[in-house]
């Protein structure tokens, strides 16, 4: 068992948890026999069981989906029944098919895997047992942040293993396309979606009825990742609103009386993909989910990930929360099975809801050692890192010191005990090989190696070698970058406006919040709150002192205010050279497709000219970001060319 | 009369000497039996003991109560017209006239001496209609009609009976009975509530299937107010000429004037009746039946569907039986329906129904209303238990006075929902209901049931009871009203409507504008404003 250490508590997450490593019984007894124990879950809110051809049934015979394939069909020419066969086919393409012998199976590989990979999972077990009885008194929506492909069963087993109801997973479709291991995914309880689905009316009808008959039916508790999908940079991502809508909606029509909502913060020392993800962000194309794949990718499994941390987060009733924010009444006047656009209270009520989940998954989410450590490498120049390499001693003790600061921000910091600070220090490092390396006494980024290629690299080559590993390394600083965020734009205002009035701090502050908005994820309507807990951090720190309308340096603050100021400061470089490709490129209009090289050449450019200090501009999500933020500031604005 | 409880004074639940729940008086098919299973389930239910009693308030005296804030002038008056009156302690809380033209007389010094009247029927309302209004610094008469309770005509030819609105629904029913006619019309409250209140606030009937509510069975009536007296000029059973001004009537609380006299319809006493009673494996099955029967328009004079709580309840109110065989019998039903048929005896629930009419008619419309139950499950159970079912209705107000006694308060509230609704909207508010006694501390579990009363075309009337064991609550009335509250939210954020049939007295009247829009609100004060521009009928009820 270890201890985390947090510093403030706050609603959705329990304190001092103890987290209890899962894998410790199973190094100890049978796979086998764990796969074939007696698995009687406590029956999910003790209702009677319904099976999966009666559930699929009901998604069909709901008038919502009869009155959709009618308007489909009036609109398209084609029969009715033609348009319900159709339905009929997504859904069978759609629909899980939960069976225990599966689990079982799932079980048996699982534990296999993971015990292959991790040293340790840890689960916070008083989460778990207040999942237990949620479980049996409201319906259950799981919510985890997805990291890795290794996050999709997890919780399954989790629950397969405690002897808790199995949910239903919302999934994307290309995991269905895998041969055999789709099929044992959809046995598993994973439900497939399409991406992209665009304007497709019967699919969104079908998707919407499955999700929502599976709230009403209380069929499973439902698991599924409100992100919409796996972050490339271990950064949250926007909320999407679209399934959590679906998931809602039956409360907010009176279908059902609540709906629990549980955050799940899965955090990984070292994530499987972590290579992968760089590339892909520097414009390598993902390779297609297939089974051959993932064969291929077992050599992965030969290498040391360290632990995982699942936190079950403490669960929220959507209807204590809504209160206030949603008049129910509102669909009192229409019937509730036709198509109806949600109104902009409950799109704003959803929207909240999902960035609050966010949020709690960030606060709930276990920070390493390693990941401080990323964050102090990465404000160290690249070519110190390649070349000269950083002293060792250096780091150990500003990561100590960073430490400090994390823990008084209320960080939820897991440190080892037991071991003295500098060999949890060393083993960070160690583990991530891939990444660092240590040699007399000094720190060393690790270069790609490719070692078909004998001729020498070109600078452009060199330049993407370096990035892949500075993106790394960022990820790894992003698992921690919700702690520090707030305070750190409060410090870049600071700087910029050179300001002390507090009005003029939380203008800027507002500014950045919105430009950022992509990049960090804020709950819409918390500006203020969010301010204010950034100068109470910024205070607490001892960095600023505070009174009515002023904020003012400390001494004692430099330190922490050049660490926050230099957190940020990668992300304004980015962004400041994307503003000036926009400037500087002659056209009005530019496709998509043209932008995201052309950027990644005019940074290679600057970055080897040493204009541009910041590998991290490379990445395809910054710029993607970018595109977003000036999109919503009404600086660019997107088009559709026929 | 009981001032301090519901109903007769001779008639009370008690725990005897032996600590067996027993039924007193003559009056109802329960009385003077002994309920043997009745204990168990109040302490099984609300954790209730026989051993912690907390008595009401036994009789009223002069002390206890503020002395009257009169209106000489008005006083004086009114002894000259010769309508009896009084101002004594005990009557306050009660009693005052005898005609129409005394309501007239009255009404005109009241606005001549600015003195507010609140009528005053049966006394039955649960909306706090006859409270008087706190911020009110005139000096109030109760106007009570009790007197006014004759039935002035019968006509044969058109099948209608002209009535002073005082009368109270049993009298009216059983003067009419000894003429060979009845009104059909009889609200849970028929016993004591009087034919004015029932115009004065929309009330409905149990059989209404047959006979309609109080709207369908007016043809004509005499409202005092004090601009005049407002009445139509013939007795068509329907007319074109504007909005009914009936329907200003009808609901509105005694806030424009008294009703004082009515026309309605009456109907031959049926041939026949029977009871009847439906068991269903679950709820969910017996609303879809009650739906099927309404669509297919072949309600019985009544139909009700208690859910399991209610079903577990009037099983705990079955008397001690007499002979052995039929504890028997009872076994062998029990056996039958939850052995044999596997109904969960926690899920199953009964529906109670009543056939009128003619004889050969009610068997045939009897078999059909069996056909569609069957088709969801459910199995005949019997006349008994359907008649029992009735019974229970008129017993169970009783009994919140016995619950009283022992710590325990409750209360019932109806509603009005859509027949897709009813089911999401009954799990919702009783589920609330819980949810909300918990938060504010309520250490048992409360009772906390529904039956759906009426059905009709487009959606049905559903009754909620709760109540729950109050010890250990410091102001357990406050509590009390929070969940009531909290569950009227819950009801119209499921759909449902502010009242069926009880009313908005001043209870509900918060959610008024948001029931009936801004523009309903205006058109309801600008005829206040106008029958009534010196609030004479100051009760304040529902605007």
């Amino acid at each position: 068992m270890t201890h985390t250490y947090r510093g403030s508590g706050r609603a959705g997450l329990y304190q001092d948890e103890e987290f209890m490593d899962i894998l410790e019984e199973r190094r100890r007894t049978s796979d086998l026999g764990h796969a074939l124990r007696s698995f009687k879950p406590l029956p999910y809110l003790g209702a009677p069981p319904c099976s999966v051809a009666e559930l699929n049934q009901a998604v069909l015979d709901s008038h919502f989906l009869r009155h959709v394939a009618r308007e489909v069909a009036m609109e398209t020419g084609s029969s009715v029944e033609e348009v319900r066969e159709e339905a009929c086919g997504i859904l069978e393409e759609m629909s899980q098919n939960l069976q225990l012998g599966f689990i079982r199976l799932m079980g048996y590989a699982l534990t296999k895997v993971l015990k292959r990979l991790f040293t340790s999972v840890f689960v916070n077990m008083e989460g778990l047992s207040t999942l237990q009885q949620a479980m049996q008194q409201t319906r259950v929506i799981l919510m985890p942040n997805h990291r890795s492909y290794v996050d999709f069963l997890v919780i399954s087993y989790i629950m397969f293993t405690y002897d808790l109801p199995v949910p239903v997973i919302a999934a994307g479709i290309p995991l269905a396309g895998m041969k055999l291991i789709g099929e044992i995914l959809r046995r598993s309880g994973a439900f497939f979606i399409r991406r992209a689905i665009g304007s497709d009316k019967l699919y969104w009808a079908v998707l919407s009825e499955y999700v929502k008959t599976i709230v009403r039916k209380e069929f499973a508790p439902m698991e599924f990742y409100v992100e919409g999908l796996r972050s490339r940079t271990l950064k949250s991502v926007t909320p999407k609103l679209g399934m959590m809508h679906m998931v809602l909606e039956p409360y907010f029509k009176g279908e059902v009386f609540d709906i629990t909502l549980v955050p799940v913060s899965i955090s990984y020392d070292r994530v499987l993909e972590e290579s992968l993800l760089a590339h892909e962000l520097l414009g390598v194309p993902k390779p297609k989910e297939s089974t051959t794949g993932l064969l291929k990718a077992s050599k992965l499994l030969q290498d040391n990930y360290g632990s995982m941390h699942v936190n079950f987060g403490q669960p929220v009733s959507v209807r204590q929360l809504c209160e206030g924010k949603i008049n129910r009444c509102q669909y009192n006047l229409i019937p509730r099975d036709l198509p109806q656009k949600p109104t902009p209270e409950a799109q704003a009520c959803v929207s909240w809801l999902a960035h609050l989940i966010v949020r709690i998954q960030e606060e709930g989410s276990v920070i390493s050692p390693w990941s401080l450590m990323a964050c102090l490498l990465l404000q160290a120049p690249v070519a110190v890192l390649t070349e000269d390499g950083l002293p060792w001693q250096q780091l150990t003790e500003r990561t100590l010191w960073l430490k400090r600061l994390a823990l008084d921000f209320g960080g939820h910091l897991k440190w080892p005990g037991q071991v003295s600070d500098s060999d949890v220090m060393s083993s960070s490092a160690a583990i991530h090989h891939s990444v660092v390396h240590q040699k007399a006494g000094r720190v060393y980024l690790v270069q790609e190696e490719e070692p078909e290629r004998r001729r020498a690299v070109s600078a452009e080559q060199s330049v993407m070698r370096t990035g892949t590993s500075v993106l790394m390394l960022a990820s790894y600083r992003n698992q921690s970058l919700h702690v520090f965020v707030r305070p750190a734009l409060l410090t870049t205002a600071l700087d910029v406006t050179n300001s002390t009035h507090k009005d003029e701090l939380f203008a800027f502050f507002s500014f950045l919040q919105d430009l950022f908005s992509s990049e960090f994820i804020f709950i819409p309507g918390k500006l203020s709150e969010d301010f204010e807990e950034a100068c109470s951090l910024l205070k607490k720190c001892g960095a600023v002192h505070i009174d009515q309308q002023e904020v003012t340096l400390s001494h004692m603050g430099r330190e922490t205010l050049s660490f926050l100021k230099a957190l940020i400061q990668p992300f304004i470089d980015s962004y400041q050279m994307m503003f000036r490709y926009f400037c500087e490129q002659g056209a009005q209009v530019i496709t998509e497709k043209q932008f995201l090289p052309a950027v990644r050449t005019l940074a290679t450019k600057l970055l080897l000219s040493g204009e541009l200090h910041t590998y991290e501009a490379l990445s395809s999500d910054t710029q993607k970001n970018v595109l977003s933020a000036l999109q919503r500031l009404e600086a660019v604005t997107k088009m559709r060319l026929e | 009369m009981k001032w301090n409880g519901w109903g007769y004074s001779d008639t009370r639940f008690l725990f005897n000497k032996k600590g067996q729940a027993e039924f007193t008086g003559k009056r109802y098919r329960l009385s003077g039996l002994i309920i043997p299973g009745l204990k168990d389930w109040m302490e099984g239910t609300f954790g209730a003991s026989v051993q912690h009693k907390s008595q009401a308030t036994p009789i009223l005296n002069s002390s206890s109560v503020q002395p009257p804030n009169l209106n000489e002038a008005f006083v004086e008056e009114l002894k000259s017209t010769g309508v009896p009156y009084s101002h004594d302690a005990e009557d306050r809380v009660f009693r005052a006239h005898d005609c129409h033209d005394d309501v007239v007389k009255i009404v005109e010094l009241a606005c001549k001496h600015n003195v507010c009247l609140i009528p005053y029927g049966g006394g039955t309302s649960v909306s706090s209609a006859l409270e008087c209004p706190p911020e009110e610094t005139r000096s109030i008469v109760s106007l009570d009609t009790s007197q006014m309770n004759r039935i002035l005509w019968i006509d044969e030819k058109n099948l209608t009976a002209h009535v002073e609105a005082g009368i109270v629904g049993q009298d009216l029913e059983r003067l009419l009975n000894e003429s060979g006619y009845c009104t059909g019309h009889e609200p849970d409250s028929m016993e004591f509530s009087s034919l004015g209140g029932w115009v004065a606030t929309r009330a409905s009937g149990m059989k209404k299937n047959i006979y309609g509510n109080i709207e369908d069975l007016v043809v004509h009536m005499k409202m005092v107010t004090p601009r005049g007296v407002i009445e139509k000029s013939c007795q068509g059973p329907r007319m074109s000429t504007g909005p009914d001004i009936h329907h200003f009537i009808l609901g509105s609380e005694g806030t424009l004037g008294v009703v004082t006299e009515v026309t309605m319809k009456i109907r031959p006493m049926p041939e026949y009746q029977k009871y009847g009673s439906v068991v269903f494996p679950n709820f969910e099955q017996g609303v879809a039946c009650l739906r099927e029967i309404a669509k297919q328009r072949c309600a019985p004079a009544s139909v009700r569907l208690m859910d399991n709580e209610q079903f577990k309840f009037g099983h705990a109110l079955k008397p001690q039986v007499s002979s052995i065989f039929t504890s028997f019998v009872d076994g062998l039903k029990k056996f039958y329906i939850t052995k044999f048929k596997g109904f969960d005896p926690n899920r199953l629930c009964v529906a109670t129904l009543l056939f009128e009419g003619n004889r050969d008619r009610v068997l045939q419309h009897e078999k059909q209303v069996y056909d569609i139950a069957a088709k969801f499950g459910g199995l005949a159970a019997g006349e008994d238990n359907g008649q029992r079912g009735y019974m229970l209705t008129f017993v169970i107000a009783y009994l919140r006075d016995l619950g009283m006694d022992y710590y325990v308060i409750g209360e019932s509230f109806e509603t009005s929902v859509p027949w897709d609704r009813v089911l999401d909207m009954c799990r919702n508010v009783k589920a609330r209901i819980v949810h909300e006694c918990k938060e504010r501390g309520v250490q048992f579990p409360p009772l906390s049931t529904c039956r759906v009363t009426q059905t009709y075309d487009a959606g049905a009337c559903v009754y909620f009871y709760f109540a729950f064991n109050y010890r250990g609550l410091s102001d357990p009335v406050h509590v009390y009203e929070q969940v009531e509250h909290a569950a009227r939210e819950e009801i119209l954020a499921s759909g449902g409507s502010l009242s069926h049939h009880h009313g908005v007295g001043k209870l509900r009247k918060a959610w008024m504008r948001e029931t009936i829009s801004n523009v309903g609100m205006g058109m309801l004060q600008s005829v206040k404003d106008y029958v009534d521009p010196a609030n004479i009928f100051g009760n304040r009820n529902l605007l």
